[in-house]
């Protein structure tokens, strides 16, 4: 028996060698240099090289300086993932539920922006939205922007750009857990006298939970990261942590700086995805 | 070798191949990197000297070149300059175009320049700023001086005497640009200066400037009655308030690349600070579109074709600069190319090959438009990191 549970136990092994190595190189190695250049002597350069200073200063310093962009990053992220939860729900619902026999076709066309590019999709964005653009207009002449109003350089370009780009992260994980759910259990809450509203909220609802969960995951993280969306709809007004850190990467080439703002921004990330997780597991999410 | 192990030490061993597996990570990391445990970085400041290649131009007529895209004039047309080069030398040219951002392609380099390992290209052309720290940075190898007589002799006088290279021991300009102001006039009456830009409220929110620092804070220095080629820090700070004021009240609209093309012709932005280049095109589609020399002046800005360390092929890109310093071939590229001639004498040669283009400002700019442009001082390694980051700071990054 022992000799079984071994060989079993060694095949699984086995399986998870791929993945474990894959980790390994591209994922803990990055990981701990990232940390490492978090801690470097401020003080280096290209030039001169870095030294390993244990420099914590470098956190404070950063967060100092750049608390407003990353709270503005989770605000973003936070409204963007709403308005994709509000916009995807009622979308996967009608697919699971109301498509018919159109529902593969809906969902091909729900991943259909994927086979463009995201740079083009932001940048079509900022056609749709320009000052002379229909939009612009329509909403001018129905008094909801003043004559001088615009909407590019503003939050609500980014934020738009933010939920359409990352709506099908949150339509796919929805739809499957919807999809998965058996209709009789609906019907058995009108026979117990329901309303639809209240089958909803009771039955419907509660069931798509881990679609809901694991679809605001997979939009908010990547959106509260996101920098292409206010570089190309926004202003420096809007700018993002990801701005942030793309600029200190690359331009000023201040990698300390980067380094320690990406594991800021990695920390409190997973800070709240454990805590959002650890709630949705419960009821108490509702 | 698990032979002999005790019944139920299944879940020691599945630790145990964590360990190991995290164990080997680190081994290969450690391998890639060589520098444990903390993956110390060395300066990347080399010799240029000792980092050079034995040159195998004799043996090898090889070049390798990496450019920015709409540098060249067609390279498949056998009476192009580049056909020419090939037919007349015998060196078949391997031409990339392949440079869109100076500092994205420092970052593709500084590993293998910043440890004096090769990055098989013989030539690569950068803006000046880039050019310049490249040079601190030991990373350019010198020309060959009596191997590039034409570059000497005919570089027009504004490009000479850069700061970071004044004896052009290390790099020939490629072509040339101007960035100023331009406008649309279908929308707004002439703007005449930077300050007009920063202040006048019937531009507000319409309004762009250029996202490289050097550019658009070369104006602001101006603005602020401060010396680009020469300021001080508080000079700097001074500048950036005056655009971080501009910013913050929504004056200016965004910082961008070149695509301020696009919101100029949609009229999202009605002025902006702009590239002579980019003008000449837009003006094709849209005559309204103006360029301006600003009050404040002009940035004369280079690409510069430089060796870098580890080049085989040195005189060959030699005898490339040389050819490309002829007046006759420079004026046929420029034909081409319609940027900013650093040739001398190409003006005249321009006469045989396309009369319409000889008096034209944006490509042969007269003495007077010359004698107001303006340059960026070089920065320190520490000053880059310090004014790159405040610049980022207030444009957006």
């Amino acid at each position: 028996m022992s000799e079984t549970v071994r060989r079993r136990g060694r095949v699984g092994y086995l399986l998870l060698l791929p993945a474990l190595l894959w980790l390994g190189v591209f994922f803990v190695i990055p990981f701990y240099s990232l940390m490492a250049t978090s801690l470097y002597d401020p003080g280096g350069s290209d030039f001169r090289g870095y030294r390993m200073a244990w420099a914590w200063g470098n956190y404070s310093e950063v967060v100092h300086a750049y608390w407003p962009e990353l709270v503005r990053s989770l605000v973003y992220g936070a409204v963007a993932t709403l308005l994709c939860l509000v916009l995807g729900y009622v979308l996967a619902y009608a697919i699971a539920f109301k498509a018919g026999r159109w529902k593969n076709l809906m969902l091909v066309l729900v991943v259909a922006p994927f086979f463009t590019s995201f740079l083009i999709r932001t940048l079509s964005w900022k056609l749709i939205l320009a000052d002379d653009g229909f939009v612009v207009n329509t909403l001018q002449a129905a008094h909801l922007l003043g004559a001088d109003g615009r909407l590019l350089a503003t939050p609500v370009a980014v934020i738009a750009g933010l939920t359409y780009n990352f709506l099908p992260y949150m339509v796919l994980p929805l739809y499957a857990s919807l999809d998965k759910i058996d209709h009789l259990l609906i019907e058995a809450s009108g026979d117990l006298y329901a309303n639809p509203f209240v089958g909803f909220f009771k039955v419907t609802w509660p069931l798509s939970l881990p679609g809901v969960v694991s679809g605001t995951l997979l939009t908010f993280i990547p959106a509260a990261g996101d920098f292409i969306n206010v570089k190309l709809l926004g202003s420096p007004n809007q700018r993002m942590i990801g701005n942030v850190i793309e600029s200190q990467f690359t331009d000023a080439n201040n990698y300390p700086a980067a380094a320690a703002l990406s594991v800021v921004l990695m920390a409190i990330i997973v800070a709240i995805v454990l805590v959002y997780v650890r709630r949705a597991g419960t009821e108490e999410l509702l | 070798m698990v032979r002999g192990r005790l019944p139920g030490a299944a879940g020691l061993s599945r630790r145990g191949l964590l360990k190991g597996a995290g164990a080997a990570a680190f081994g290969l990391g450690s391998l890639a990197a060589l520098d444990l445990p903390f993956f110390d970085v060395p300066g990347a400041q080399q010799n240029p000297l000792d980092c050079r290649a034995r040159d195998l131009s004799a043996s090898q007529k090889e070049l390798v070149i990496s450019n920015w895209p709409g540098y060249i004039d067609p390279m498949k047309k056998p009476t192009s300059t580049f056909s020419v080069f090939q037919d007349q030398t015998g060196i078949r040219v391997d031409y990339n175009d392949d440079i869109n951002d100076n500092s994205e392609f420092y970052g593709s380099v500084k590993n293998q320049l910043g440890s004096c390992q090769a990055i098989e290209i013989d030539m690569m052309v950068l803006t000046d700023w880039m050019a310049a720290r490249m040079i601190s940075l030991g990373w350019v190898q010198p020309l060959t001086a009596d191997r590039v007589p034409n570059l000497r002799q005919n570089l027009i006088k504004p490009l000479q005497g850069k700061q970071w290279d004044p004896q052009l021991q290390y790099h020939a300009p490629w072509q040339s640009g101007l960035t100023g102001i331009a406008y649309n006039a279908s929308k707004i009456g002439e703007v005449k200066s930077f300050t007009d830009l920063l202040d006048n409220p019937d531009y507000k929110g319409r309004v762009t400037l250029l996202s490289e620092m050097r550019d658009t804070m070369g104006f602001m220095l101006k603005v602020v009655g401060a010396d680009p080629s020469n300021f001080t820090e508080d000079e700097w700070a001074n500048a950036l308030d005056r655009l971080r004021g501009a910013v913050s009240s929504g004056q200016i609209r965004s910082f961008t690349g070149n695509n301020y093309t696009q919101d100029l012709a949609a009229g999202n932005i009605v002025a902006c600070e702009a590239w002579s280049g980019d003008v000449i095109q837009l003006q094709f589609a849209n005559p309204n579109i103006k360029f301006v020399t600003p009050e404040e002046g002009l940035s004369l800005w280079s690409d510069n074709m430089l060796v870098p360390n580890g080049a085989t092929h040195q005189a060959n890109a030699e005898k490339w600069i040389d050819y490309y310093y002829d007046p006759e071939v420079a004026a046929k590229l420029a034909a081409w190319v319609n940027y900013i001639c650093p040739v001398e004498g190409a003006q005249q040669a321009m006469e045989k090959i396309d009369p319409s283009l000889v008096d034209n400002a944006l490509i042969f700019p007269d003495d007077e438009t010359l004698s107001v442009t303006f340059d960026f001082m070089p920065l320190d390694d520490r000053q880059q990191i310090q004014y790159e980051g405040e610049w980022s700071d207030v444009s957006g990054g």
